[in-house]
């Protein structure tokens, strides 16, 4: 029923969405390129906390940092080894070198540590239980709802505040037009993927936390909600990733608790149902926004 | 000796060639013009000099320092500004946001508030329009705010493309008066303009462009005395199958 743990799953899954569809909308603004690579800096994330954490031992603090360093450090690097060589080149050059960093990336973990699961050690009060108001909630759940807020909050002032962010909104509108204006094509796009690698990271902590697992292919799921969010949201705005990410959030779980027991396990069907008359009626999202189509290059 | 030496420059879009060896000149102080018909690459002779387009051959010489090659952030710090065919306006930005932005390869921090001053002194309309967004503006005003951007880069040369294409006759008329007081406060301006007569009423010098070449170069007064203007815009076979350059 909507009580107020169905408002707080839906807040703390919403965001969790948001985050990932941010990260994804960020270099698809300026680029114009779908980063098919962007669900492995999650699953880099997962297994850097791995290492950390399970492997290493090391206090819950640090692990959390070296998790969104680890998938910062692996997005700016994508962009400058696979991307910035392909970047005056064709839309198909640029699709088909994400795909390629995304199997690399995959064999890499896949060669180097295993392709079987392991387990990640979250901090200990990530499970602990508080109940608010009658509504019982694990304390990763409110993590995440605020962990969002302050990022999305800080994201905005810096977008809106800085020259920089400044910079980066210009490039996503007109880019070559901003080159004009002195700011370097490799500032503005290095920015977006570092950002995108930041807002992976944090969410990588809390994807993972949810299975307490991690394995080669734990990036294939976040990167497609992400591609769903956006598709509800709005491709061409921050906000319309944002938006889409919570009400991705929200509709799953409306569906988790209107289907019958039987259905259930097909409410990923109901998703993609949602995603096709989107595409059919919307096509633009909930959110136009004023991004123009105009390629890097 | 010449602020701005272009030699036998080539460019080409893909597989089409748009141009064929272009040679000009600018001085420091002058105004000049490119004039010719849609496609015989006038706006692709001021992209080749910003940088937008890489010369297939050819050289660009600004300040006795070769340019060719250079990225368009790299030759805006080195003095040339670019106001782009249609405007290009940041259309989400407010009017302040693309002032700023026009600002990013100088930026000063006591040195900003006195240019944006100086911007609304000659555009007093951005100071009122200031805190709106850029896509908000009617043409006219875009065209002030593209032009006040680039001047908040302090350009040695400034490069207007095609500035009044769009726009009223009355605007026009302000957009001709403003790039003659330009001149007047000591820019140097190369042009480009469809608008042939009206160029020739206040430019010092002008190349008429053809089939991506230069075919005649001159004064104002020498181009409107040797050139039918008219003949070349809407009359003869040579003048206008230059047509097959596509832009």
């Amino acid at each position: 029923m909507i009580d107020l743990e169905f408002v707080i799953n839906t807040l703390s899954l919403g965001s969790l969405y948001a985050l990932l569809a941010l990260g994804l909308v960020l270099v698809y603004g300026i680029l114009k390129l779908v980063n098919f690579a962007y669900g492995e800096y999650v699953m880099v994330g997962g297994y850097a906390l791995y290492i950390a954490a399970t492997l290493l031992g090391m206090p819950w603090y640090v692990t959390l940092v070296i998790a969104v360093l680890a998938a910062v450090v692996v997005s700016y690097l994508t962009e400058l080894v696979a991307f910035r060589p392909v970047r005056n080149k064709s839309a198909n050059a640029q699709i088909i070198t994400s795909f390629a960093v995304s199997i690399f990336l995959q064999n890499v973990v896949l060669i180097l540590i295993s392709s079987r699961a392991r387990a990640v050690q979250l901090p200990f009060f990530f499970s602990k239980t508080v109940t608010i108001a009658g509504a019982t909630t694990p304390v990763r759940n409110l993590l995440i709802i605020a962990v969002t807020a302050v990022l999305l909050v800080t994201l905005s002032v810096v977008m809106k505040k800085t020259v920089l962010g400044m910079a980066m909104r210009a490039a996503s509108d007109k880019f070559t037009t901003t080159r004009l204006m002195g700011v370097p094509a490799n500032l503005v796009i290095s920015a977006a993927f570092l950002i995108s690698g930041l807002l992976a990271g944090v969410a990588s902590i809390f994807w993972v936390s949810r299975s307490a697992s991690v394995d080669p292919l734990t990036g294939a799921a976040p990167l497609l909600i992400a591609f769903i969010a956006v598709v509800i949201g709005g491709m061409h705005s921050t906000v319309g990733a944002v938006v889409g990410g919570f009400v991705y959030g929200l509709i799953f779980n409306l569906l988790s608790i209107t289907l019958p027991a039987s259905m259930i396990s097909y409410r990923d069907a109901f998703m993609f149902v949602l995603v096709v008359l989107f595409l059919l009626f919307r096509p633009a999202g909930i959110i136009k926004g004023g991004y123009t189509e105009e390629r890097v290059g | 000796m010449a602020m701005l030496t272009v030699e036998n420059l080539e460019a080409s879009y893909g597989a089409v060639k748009a141009l064929h060896g272009i040679s000009i000149e600018v001085a420091e102080g002058e105004l000049v013009a490119l004039l010719g018909v849609n496609g015989v690459g006038k706006s692709t002779t001021l992209k080749s000099i910003s940088g937008v387009l890489r010369p297939v051959k050819g050289t660009i010489t600004f300040l006795g320092e070769p340019i060719t090659n250079k990225t368009p952030e790299r030759i805006v710090r080195r003095g040339i500004s670019l106001v782009p065919e249609g405007r290009e306006i940041f259309g989400s930005l407010t009017v302040e946001e693309n002032l700023r932005l026009g600002a990013f390869s100088v930026y000063k921090r006591d040195r900003y508030k006195a240019d944006l001053e100086e911007v609304f002194e000659i555009f007093p309309i951005l100071k009122d329009r200031f805190h709106q967004a850029g896509g908000l503006l009617s043409g006219g005003e875009q065209q002030m705010l593209a032009i006040a951007r680039a001047l908040m880069a302090h350009p040695k040369l400034l490069m207007l493309d095609e500035p009044s294409l769009g726009l009223s006759p009355a605007m026009t008329d302000q957009i001709f008066a403003l790039i003659d007081s330009l001149r007047e406060r000591g820019s140097t301006i190369l042009l480009v303009e469809q608008n042939a007569e009206r160029a020739l009423e206040i430019v010092d010098r002008a190349y008429l462009l053809a089939n991506g070449a230069v075919e005649f170069a001159g004064t104002a007064e020498e181009l409107r005395r040797k050139v039918d203007i008219a003949s070349v815009y809407f009359g003869d076979e040579d003048a206008t199958d230059s047509c097959e350059v596509t832009q």
